[in-house]
């Protein structure tokens, strides 16, 4: 039971940085590579504010989601957007320069070696047996209430609505006066902000690093993949199985290796269906 | 002006002066750097088949490099003959990536490049954890050089010197050159460039993209497994840092700023950049910095690198030759009273 | 029959683009499909050429089945074709987006282009010699060793019917090939394509917009709306079709608007 509770905890994290990742991803088709560094830095931002700043931590969670939405919007600007029209392959080179430069900045600033964020909300409580800490149920809430919020953005307002038509066609959106270029920064900042949320949050509970971000950008890439590009509801079911996985699997599995089964998973269904789990035919 | 000819009279210039170079330099130090520009020239040249030249982006090359250095490593230390375990590992590698392209080249080109780069970390974390067989992260060390060999009724070449190791990874560089402008200057790399071109219009032109693509794939496989064995036995001791992203995206850098799709490019990135490098060695923390910002730069701004903005150059000259050849008896005619 | 397309269907989630199409195309024949914009003309070469799978239906060519087949295969059983949007290698020169087109016909694989062997050498002149006489088709002899990238308009259709020429195709599919081309460029195609036909005696199903073009090539015309065909048969008699002239809202006003 007590993995169940860790396996959700984890699983509301891989889905909001997988959900991040399927907007950009499966609606702009540029696979942002510098995704889980972009998580990674929201960490930092929120360490640095929390420790020299001295603010709280929801101050600096919310700072470090405006600061990240607006690096998002910088990186569609200046690393993707001039490539829109070139083979794919160039956008993932820009990719990968984005993630160098993220990562050594870090490194440069606060030094190769893990972080501390101080927990705001030390504490547990125990529930049919299972410890809970309060920090582990803030992610849990909060990250459910982004991705209900999320929803109901892209359902339900004009601006939600008008990504999903860029998303369907391009071209289309744009002869019908949809500013693409907006949409796109639009989009990132989200997926950049998300993603730092979801990073502040489970902060206190493991050590940040300059490197934590490159293996879950892996991991939200196959379960985006697995669950269909573009497709938000396929993006969060499978960040909860990834998550129940990796924690009711941490005891038989080792630890190590735990990676290496979920990219042997995501050769296997590549092999059986090239579109994804969920995927929807390439035409 | 043939420019093929001077083409050539330009490899054996090169040709000449690595041969009589290590009687030029004497030191040490700079004939190892020299000798781990060729063998990165080669992983480069490697990564340009499959990148440059097939535009398909495998990020997992440094891994390939390190399944053959891994596999010269154990194999020698095991007692196997280098000169066997060699080509064995580099096959190794190929057949590695023939297995995981498989599956992942028959989707999208994005499903590919992030199926490498997991690849990519997977091999640095086996090469890591995996102590029994790896060493886990002390790696493997005491790697003999490689297997003297005897020349019947005469010498035994032994490869202890730094002069024969020059030598013997110089005839590598050579033989991999030589196989890329043959593969190339070929109807096999007319389809791969196809391919990187318009994939879609090759497919109707009646190209197996698919299997242009594994190709591509598995020949730099290939080549990067063999970079790597060469790498085990003169270094004499490797590590998961042999399989490191980190070496993948120091070679993406080498290639697109010398020029990707081009056969000098890859090699004049391998040497220029890390000498330059090594030169600005204040900079050495910022280097990782550096690297991503050119890479941005040259990949939006000189998508050809170095080599290219020479060919472009040169195919200017050129036409500005031959109009000035046809201008010139206009120009004469035209004074004529 | 060269080519046979039996209830030949392709569903979009919901949208209907192709609705179970037959369609024949004799051998030697040169057959015009038109229709109005979104009528799912591309769709329907999109379908035979193997691009798109069907979601309904089969394909025949020389009485085999070649329904679901790859793109690939397709082309090598002798369908050629070109796209509405030119479609060509740009960073290449004329020759070599050529060449490309030829590769399938040849089999040198890595070993023989490693070792330059015979049959490489063999392969090699086989192509040149194809490459030549296709230049002379298509009059791009001058442009010969030119970037793709800086051909006018006109010489780049030319081109992608070339790439299509290279195999010796006996089908050729040709979308649009005179969009957006001036009246004197649209004529040199035009004669282009009579001459594949009547010289060269290949079989052409021909997209296009261009009514007064489609009257003087066409042998047989098939009309498209909605993804279903509405009519087909000689020109004379498809020009007087009510129906045909009603989706069209006016087949003498598109003729006028040339």
């Amino acid at each position: 039971m007590q993995q169940i509770f860790n396996g959700i905890m984890l699983g509301s994290t891989y889905a909001i940085v997988a959900v991040g990742l399927t907007l950009v991803f499966g609606i702009l088709h540029i696979p942002n590579f510098a995704h889980g560094h972009l998580y990674m830095f929201g960490a930092y931002i929120a360490f640095f504010l929390m420790t020299i700043a001295g603010l709280g931590f929801w101050t600096s969670l919310l700072a470090s989601v405006a600061v990240m939405g607006a690096v998002g919007v910088i990186l569609e600007r200046l690393a993707y957007r001039p490539l829109r029209e070139r083979p794919h392959i160039d956008s993932f080179i820009s990719a990968i320069g984005a993630l160098m430069i993220l990562e050594t900045s870090v490194i440069v600033i606060w030094g190769p070696q893990g972080r501390r964020i101080p927990n705001p909300y030390p504490g547990i409580i125990e529930v049919l047996g299972v410890t809970m800490s309060y920090q582990r149920l803030i992610v849990i809430v909060a990250a459910v209430s982004m991705i209900l919020l999320l929803n109901l953005f892209i359902k339900r307002t004009t601006l939600g609505a008008t990504i999903e038509a860029v998303a369907q066609n391009r071209e289309g959106a744009m002869l019908v006066g949809i500013d693409v270029n907006k949409v796109s920064a639009i989009t990132f900042a989200i997926s950049a902000g998300t993603a730092a949320a979801a990073a502040c949050l489970v902060a206190p509970i493991f050590i940040i690093s300059p490197t934590m971000g490159a293996l879950l950008g892996m991991k939200a890439f196959v379960i985006v993949i697995l669950g269909g590009l573009g497709s938000i509801p396929g993006a969060i079911v499978g960040g909860y199985i990834l998550g129940l996985l990796e924690a009711m699997g941490g005891g038989y599995l080792s630890a190590a290796y735990k990676d290496v089964y979920a990219f042997g998973a995501l050769i296997v269904i590549l092999s059986l269906k090239p579109t994804g789990l969920f995927g929807k035919e390439v035409a | 002006m043939n420019i093929r000819l001077k083409g050539r009279w330009w490899y054996l210039a090169i040709f000449l002066v690595a041969i009589a170079l290590p009687h030029i330099v004497t030191s040490r130090y700079v004939g190892q750097i020299i000798i781990m520009g060729y063998l990165f020239s080669i992983a480069t040249l490697s990564l340009n088949l499959i990148l440059g030249y097939a535009g398909q982006a495998s990020l997992a090359h440094a891994g390939f490099f390190g399944i053959g250095a891994y596999g010269v490593g154990l194999l020698t230390k095991g007692g196997v003959s280098f000169w066997i375990a060699l080509p064995l590992s580099a096959s190794l590698a190929a057949a590695i990536g023939f297995l995981v392209g498989l599956p992942t080249l028959r989707t999208r080109g994005s499903y590919f490049a992030i199926s490498t780069l997991c690849l990519g970390v997977i091999i640095s974390i086996v090469a890591g954890n995996w102590v029994q067989l790896t060493g886990g992260y002390t790696g493997v060390v005491g790697i003999p050089t490689p297997t003297p060999i005897r020349v019947p009724w005469t010498v035994e070449i032994r490869f202890d010197s730094l002069l024969a190791q020059y030598y013997l990874v110089l005839a590598f560089l050579i033989l991999t050159m030589f196989a890329m402008h043959r593969i190339v200057h070929s109807l096999t790399g007319l389809s791969f460039m196809a391919v990187r071109n318009n994939e879609m219009l090759a497919e109707a032109a009646g190209i197996d993209t698919f299997r242009v693509k594994l190709t591509a794939f598995v020949i730099a496989d290939f080549f990067a497994g063999l970079a790597g064995g060469l790498y085990a036995s003169i270094m004499g001791s490797i590590s998961p840092s042999t399989a490191s992203m980190e070496l993948t995206f120091n070679w993406l850098v080498y290639l697109l700023i010398g020029g990707a799709a081009t056969l000098g490019g890859p090699i004049i990135g391998a040497f220029v950049i890390p000498i330059i490098m090594e030169s600005l060695q204040f900079l050495a923390q910022y280097r990782m910095l550096i690297f991503g910002v050119l890479l941005i730069v040259v990949i939006i701004y000189f998508p050809r690198g170095a080599m290219g903005a020479i060919l472009q150059l040169g195919e200017k000259w050129r036409r500005e030759w031959r109009k000035r050849q046809e201008e010139g008896p206009r120009v004469a005619a035209s004074q004529r009273p | 029959m060269l080519l046979q397309a039996r209830g030949l269907s392709k569903n979009f989630s919901g949208l209907v683009a192709v609705n179970s199409v037959d369609l024949d195309v004799a051998e030697g024949e040169l057959l015009a499909i038109v229709g109005p914009n979104g009528a799912g003309k591309s769709v329907l070469f999109a379908l035979i050429s193997g691009i798109m799978k069907a979601t309904g239906g089969s394909v025949y060519f020389r009485g085999e089945e070649i329904t679901g087949l790859k793109p690939h295969l397709i082309a090598r059983k002798g369908i050629g074709r070109t796209f509405q949007t030119t479609a060509l290698f740009n960073q290449l020169r004329v020759v070599d987006n050529l060449a490309i087109g030829y590769r399938m016909r040849t089999s040198s694989g890595l070993f023989s282009t490693l070792l330059r062997t015979g049959k490489w050498r063999e392969d090699t002149r086989r192509t040149m010699t194809r490459v030549a006489e296709v230049l002379e088709i298509i009059g791009l002899k001058e442009k010969a060793f030119h970037f793709a990238s800086t051909l006018t308009q006109a010489e780049q259709r030319k081109l992608a019917i070339g790439i299509a020429l290279m195999g010796y195709p006996k089908l050729l599919l040709l979308d649009e090939p005179t969009g957006g081309l001036t009246e004197e460029d649209t004529r040199e195609i035009s004669r282009l394509i009579a001459r594949l036909h009547k010289d060269l005696k290949i079989t052409i199903c021909l997209i296009e917009h261009k009514m007064r073009m489609v009257m003087e090539l066409a042998q047989r015309i098939v009309v498209l709306n909605f993804g279903s065909i509405i009519a087909e048969g000689a020109p004379e008699k498809i020009a007087r079709d009510p129906k045909v002239i009603e989706a069209y809202l006016g087949v003498e006003h598109i003729a006028d608007s040339q």
